[in-house]
Parts: structure tokens; C-alpha cells; sequence
């Protein structure tokens, strides 16, 4: 709360500053030299000068902080306490902050936990103080600095562009080193499942029963990847079985024959089907789709499951639909009109020219958007935790349940879960596969996609 | 003595053809043409003979390619375009509701400003028109079909070792011979072609006009062009169009020279344009 104050301060200062900036830079006009930049520039660039360096030290500061805050706390603890071990440690830190804050503990504190609370809100104190000190400072400085240089022949604007090249730069990546982080860690912590598991039973093991933790410690249970994985293909398969064909009716209907004001309100209609959250599928699948499909098979004398592949695969199949549809939709808009007139001009009919020249010229495309679609299915898990019927065992079975790895992950971590078990860790293990193979959909659907587009230049 | 009594007999049959006024094959009576409200052409009239070149010129946005496009319906294509007014081929009525437009099309062949081959191989480029009308009952006929029409649009020689390999791989004027191929490929009567020359450099130009000269033996060819001297050198007549107006229409040596209205003139002699 109080950082949102502080920010907002230094956003008003940096307001002001731009103000004095521009004023400044008016000033300096007066007929005489030519100025290089125009005003606007000038008072981005005294903000940025007054902002700037006062944001980096609130960033640093509320990064170092705490852990700073922390060894100065743990070194005041009495000797007997210095030994303290990791969970200890932590639940020791928490109980002293809770203190700190005044939002007490649930019993009555020891004296040695008061004076580190004690000793930690006086910290906390005065470093405050001192980050907005030379907060303030900084800024000021920035903003008399900035406002000095102002001159005719300051290239503010090269300046401000260069700035926020930088920030651009900073921003993407954050970005990229949070994506390689969570690779490296989810790598790690495979890696230490690995440890418990031969690699060759994790992914050619045709047995998944990987006996609760709790169960006692002697048997570690079987982790065979494959009649999960085999589950999420089979689910998949099925939903692109649906999706397939009627989203790209959808899109051929949408592209080539829907009068204009058809497609303008169809189009986003179609698209609120992605936006619909999975669990509202799930739902969807358990309540209502999984008991029509038990009764229509019991009618025909068929034993069909009512959380089954099937059920879980038709409507995860609604769920993409939009992803083929509109993907293809403004491919198919994309092959030229020249493509068509060429067709039309020999004497082909619509509906000839469609399946002959339009889609053949745009199946590159399509086919890179199916596969999208595809890593998006292989990686959905409400609709499967729903409706699958959670059942890890081998089968070619549709009717019959299964499961997946997204719902195996799901089971390994909800409960009682103990990170140094393999059966927390085997939802690494998962998680990495499920990503490599998402992965390398993507690489090929856009591989794809780009090389289409290429096409017609 | 013999031989002397043939070639008299053919001599005489070459005169009687060429005295014999030719004859019609596409007629366009009051033809209008509507984009929406407004009135792109203004009620054209105009006689098209068989075998013979006949050229558009006009500046641009004078209705050219839009009354081009009536000659084979491709304008019902295009969302809020109306025609009015008759067209007849081979006094047909081409408008008349009973009249297949698919079998219109594969009559009156076109070829467009800019080459567009399908993102095919050459060989199914050129097969696809008569796939489409079951103009080949094998394939050893097929093939011949593809034969015959890249000969005939000099292009054999040039593909016949790439034949599985797409024909957007050719350049600017060999795609463009292709699709004139194409359209050769399902023996249409009449060829229009809507500026076929104008995204070719100039020796590619020589090459397509030198093949319109040769095609204009079996074919009506029917072309819109920018380039008068192109006109110049390849038709037969040529039709000067101006603001949705047929201006008028004649020999072309004598719209060249002696031009009776006198906006052709000041547009062929660079007034305007
Ligand atoms: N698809 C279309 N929609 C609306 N107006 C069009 C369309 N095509 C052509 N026009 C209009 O019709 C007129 C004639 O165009 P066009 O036949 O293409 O001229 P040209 O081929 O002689 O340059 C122009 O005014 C043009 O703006
Ligand atoms: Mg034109």
C-alpha cells in the first residue's frame, strides 16, 4: 500500500518535471540558435531524469531488503537458536514478522521472538526512511541536472529514444529469463526424479501406479509414462476429430460464402467459445454431455462411460473449434482473389474452386493451425479432470475412461505433498514432457504458418 | 496442269474468305454496369468479329476491364455489381437465366493483368480447366492436352523437363504464357485478356505479343492495354474508351491516324491520359 503511494509520488514528480521541461525548452526558443529537439522531447527527457534513477533504487531496495532485514534479524537470535534448520527457520521468520507487523501470533511469543520482532521493526524504519531519502534526493538531483543541460543543441530526442530502447529491452528480457527459468527449474527438479526413477521405466514403462508416499517408504510403485500420454493422445485425437471438420466448414462457410453482416456477428459468437473457462466445460462434460452419451449408448446397446475418453474428447473438441475456425477463416481470406478469378475464369463452379485451388492454397495454413489447436488441447486439464474419469491404465478402449498427464499432475500435487518424494516429483518429470511436446508442435505449426506466407509474395 | 487448277481454286477460296464480311461472334447491345449505385459504364454498343484482335485503350478507370468482365460474367463475382443491357455470343443471349455461366466461362476464356498461376505443379496448371469440363477420358490424352497447349503457347521447350514442378516458380513472363496455356487448355472460342503485358518486362512483352498474333488464327482475342503501340502492332481493330463511354471503335490504323472524335485524338496524342 504504502509502495503504491511512493510510486504514485515519484509518477506526479516525474509529471512536474516534464512540465518544467517543456516550459524550459520554450524558453531557450527565442528566435535565437535552431533547437534540435522540440519541447516535448526536452520535458521527457527531464522526467525520465527525475524518474529514473529514483525508481532503480526503489526497485533494488525492495528486492535486497528483506533478505538483508532477515541475516540481521537471524544474527541477533540467541546462540541456542543459531542452529536452526530450514522449515524451523522459516516458521521462526514467520511467527517474528507476523509480531512485527502487529498482526500477532496465535499464542503467547517468547521473549527472544519479541526482541527480534522489535529489532526488526526499528530496521525496517529507518530503512524506509532512508530509501525515500535518497529517493527524493535522486530525484531532485535528476530533475536540476536534467533541466541544466537543456540547450538548443541537445539531441533530447536521440536521448529519449535511446531510453527507452533500454526499457524495451529490460521488459522482453524479463520476460525471456522468466521462461528460461521455469525451463531450468522444472529441469532440475526432473533431473531429481530421475534420481528415484530409471528414465527408460518413466517413458517406456506401460504401468502407472505410483503408491501414495504415505504408504510406507519401501515401494516406490511404478511410473510408466505411456498410458498417460497415450491418454492424452487418444483424448486429443478424438476432440480434432470433431474440430477438424467443423471448424474449417465453419471457416470455409465464414470466408467464402457468409453475406458480410453474417460474418460480423458470427465470427465473434464463435470465438466466445474459447473464452468460456475450461471449468465451465468440465462441468459441461460431467452434467450434462457424459450422461447423454451413457444413455444413447445403453440405447443401442453400446456400455459407454459416462466420464470417458470420448466424453472428455468431444468436448474439448468444442473448446477448439474457434482455434481451427478462426485461424483458417483469415487464411482462407488470405489466398488471393487472383487464385479464384484464375479458377472462376476457366469455368470451375464456387464450391470447385474452393476444394481445388482456395484450400489447397491455404492447407499449409490450416494445417499449422490445427496443430496449434492440438498443443492447445494436449495441454487442457479441466475438461479431463472432469470428465476423463481419471483411470491410468492402457487401453484402446474410447468409451472406456483414461487418463492423462495433465490430470496425473494434478493428483500427484493436490493432497499431503512432500517435495522429496517421486511421486510429488514425477509431476516435473511430466510437466517437462507435456512441455517438450506442446513445444515442439509450436516450433512446427509456425515453421509451417511462416513458409505459407511466403508463398504468395 | 493440275497443280496450277488447285492453286487457281484456292486462290479463289482465300478471296471469296476475304471478301465475305466477317463474322460476328460476340455482340453488346446498351450495356450498363452498375458498382453499387453508381454507373460505371454508360451503355455500351459493340460488335466483336471472329478471328479477329480487338483492343481497349482508354485512360485509366474508364470502364475497360469492367466491360471486359461482362464478356464472360466474371463481374457476378464481384458483391453489388449489376449488368444490364444484352450480350450475345453466337447470338446467345449470354445473361439469359437458362445459361450455364460455367459453360460461358469455358467459351470465353480469360487471362489477368497480373499472372496467376495456381500454387500447383505446371503440368496440373494447365490439366485443371479440363479436368473440370471432362475434356480427356485417359491420361495419355490428358497429356496430350498439356502438350499441345504449352506448344501452343511456346512454352514447351521451356518446362517440358519440370513439368512436377509449381508453376509460381517461373518467371514474370513464362507464368504468364502459362496461364494463357491454361486457358488455351479448354478450347475456348474467345480469350479475353485484361492487361496481360503490364507486369512484363519488355522482352517478355514481345514474346506474349508475338503468341497473341499467332493465337488470333483460332481464337477472338479480345485485349485491354495501356501501351498503344501495343494496340498498334497486334490488333485488328481498336475500341477507345473514355468514362464509362465507347468513345468509338475502328480499324486501328485508322484510329491511330485519322480518329473521328476528337477525345481520341487529343488521348492518343498524349493530351490526357
Ligand atoms: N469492384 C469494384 N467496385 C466498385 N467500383 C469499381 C469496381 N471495379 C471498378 N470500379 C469502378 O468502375 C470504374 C471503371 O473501372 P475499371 O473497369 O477497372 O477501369 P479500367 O480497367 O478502364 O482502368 C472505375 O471508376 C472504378 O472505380
Ligand atoms: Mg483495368
Amino acid at each position: 500500500m504504502n509502495n503504491w503511494v511512493l510510486v504514485c509520488v515519484l509518477l506526479v514528480a516525474m509529471g512536474f518535471a516534464y512540465q518544467f521541461g517543456t516550459m524550459r525548452s520554450r524558453s531557450l526558443v527565442d528566435g535565437k540558435a535552431r533547437m534540435h529537439s522540440r519541447p516535448v522531447h526536452h520535458g521527457l527527457l527531464v522526467a525520465l531524469w527525475c524518474g529514473l534513477p529514483a525508481f532503480t533504487v526503489f526497485l533494488l531496495w525492495s528486492l535486497f531488503e528483506p533478505g538483508i532485514l532477515r541475516s540481521a534479524v537471524l544474527n541477533q537470535l540467541p546462540p541456542d537458536m543459531a542452529g536452526l534448520q530450514g522449515h524451523e527457520l522459516e516458521v521462526l521468520m514467520r511467527r517474528v514478522q507476523s509480531i512485527a507487523s502487529g498482526f500477532g501470533v496465535s499464542d503467547q511469543p517468547a521473549a527472544y521472538e519479541l526482541a527480534a520482532a522489535e529489532r526488526l521493526r526499528s530496521l525496517q524504519g529507518t530503512g524506509r526512511l532512508a530509501m525515500i531519502a535518497s529517493m527524493a534526493v535522486l530525484a531532485v538531483t535528476g530533475l536540476v541536472y536534467a533541466l541544466r543541460r537543456l540547450s538548443p543543441a541537445l539531441r533530447a530526442r536521440n536521448h529519449v529514444e535511446a531510453v527507452f530502447r533500454v526499457l524495451l529491452v529490460v521488459c522482453s528480457t524479463i520476460a525471456i529469463l522468466t521462461t528460461i527459468g521455469i525451463v531450468l527449474s522444472m529441469v532440475g527438479e526432473a533431473l531429481h526424479f530421475f534420481r528415484f526413477v530409471n528414465p527408460v521405466d518413466f517413458f517406456f514403462g506401460t504401468v502407472w501406479n505410483p503408491r501414495f508416499s504415505t504408504t510406507g517408504a519401501g515401494e516406490l510403485g511404478q511410473f510408466g509414462l505411456l498410458p498417460l500420454l497415450w491418454g492424452t493422445v487418444m483424448v486429443s485425437i478424438i476432440a480434432l476429430l470433431v474440430a477438424v471438420p467443423v471448424g474449417l466448414m465453419t471457416a470455409v462457410f465464414m470466408a467464402e460464402y457468409a453475406p458480410g453482416w453474417v460474418r460480423a456477428l458470427a465470427k465473434p459468437i464463435i470465438e466466445v467459445l474459447a473464452g468460456v473457462p475450461t471449468i465451465v466445460y468440465g462441468f459441461f462434460a460431467l452434467v450434462m454431455v457424459g450422461p447423454f452419451f451413457h444413455s444413447a449408448g445403453l440405447a443401442v446397446g453400446l456400455d459407454i462411460r459416462a466420464t470417458s475418453a470420448l466424453t472428455a474428447g468431444v468436448v474439448m473438441g468444442i473448446m477448439i473449434i474457434p482455434f481451427i475456425s478462426s485461424l483458417s477463416d483469415d487464411i482462407i481470406t488470405q489466398v488471393p482473389k487472383a487464385m479464384r478469378d484464375g479458377s472462376l475464369g476457366l469455368g470451375a463452379t464456387k464450391s470447385e474452386t474452393i476444394r481445388k485451388v482456395v484450400l489447397p492454397a491455404a492447407l499449409p495454413g490450416i494445417v499449422g493451425a490445427v496443430l496449434l489447436a492440438a498443443s492447445r488441447a494436449i495441454g487442457e486439464t479441466m475438461i479431463v479432470v472432469l470428465a476423463a474419469g481419471n483411470s491410468p491404465i492402457l487401453h484402446a478402449n474410447p468409451l472406456e475412461a483414461v487418463s492423462t498427464v495433465t490430470v496425473t499432475i494434478v493428483n500427484q500435487l493436490t493432497g499431503d505433498i512432500d517435495f522429496a518424494s517421486p511421486q510429488s516429483l514425477v509431476a516435473f518429470a511430466l510437466g517437462l514432457t507435456l512441455f517438450a511436446i506442446t513445444l515442439s508442435l509450436n516450433i512446427v505449426a509456425l515453421y509451417i504458418v511462416r513458409k505459407y506466407r511466403e508463398q504468395y509474395e | 496442269m493440275e497443280n496450277d487448277v488447285m492453286r487457281a481454286s484456292l486462290a479463289s477460296a482465300e478471296a471469296a474468305q476475304n471478301n465475305h464480311t466477317p463474322e460476328l461472334k460476340m455482340s453488346a447491345r446498351d450495356v450498363r454496369v452498375f458498382y453499387g449505385e453508381s454507373e460505371a459504364l454508360h451503355g455500351v454498343d459493340l460488335d466483336i468479329y471472329a478471328n479477329e484482335v480487338l483492343a481497349f485503350i482508354g485512360p485509366s478507370g474508364c470502364g475497360k476491364s469492367t466491360f471486359l468482365r461482362c464478356l464472360n460474367r466474371m463481374n457476378d463475382t464481384i458483391d453489388g455489381c449489376r449488368v444490364t443491357g444484352r450480350i450475345e455470343l453466337d447470338g446467345e443471349d449470354i445473361y439469359d437465366r437458362r445459361l450455364d455461366v460455367v459453360l460461358l466461362r469455358a467459351r470465353v476464356g480469360m487471362v489477368f493483368q497480373k499472372p496467376n498461376p495456381f500454387p500447383k505443379s505446371i503440368y496440373e496448371n494447365i490439366a485443371y480447366g479440363p479436368r473440370l469440363h471432362g475434356l480427356a477420358e485417359s491420361r495419355a490424352e490428358l497429356d496430350e492436352i498439356v502438350q499441345r497447349s504449352l506448344t501452343r503457347a511456346g512454352l514447351w521447350d521451356e518446362v517440358k523437363d519440370r513439368l512436377d514442378q509449381p508453376g509460381t516458380g517461373l518467371s514474370g513472363g513464362q507464368q504468364q504464357r502459362l496461364c494463357i496455356a491454361r486457358a488455351i487448355a479448354v478450347s475456348p472460342e474467345v480469350i479475353l485478356m485484361d492487361e496481360p503485358c503490364s507486369a512484363l518486362d519488355p522482352i517478355a512483352t514481345a514474346k506474349v505479343e508475338q503468341l497473341i498474333t499467332e493465337l488470333s488464327e483460332s481464337y477472338t482475342i479480345v485485349i485491354v492495354t495501356h501501351n498503344m503501340q501495343q494496340a498498334a502492332r497486334i490488333s485488328k481493330r481498336t475500341a477507345f474508351f473514355h468514362l464509362g463511354n465507347l468513345v468509338e471503335v475502328d480499324e486501328t490504323t485508322k484510329i491511330f491516324t485519322t480518329p473521328s472524335d476528337s477525345r481520341t485524338e487529343d488521348y492518343i496524342t498524349g493530351r490526357f491520359g
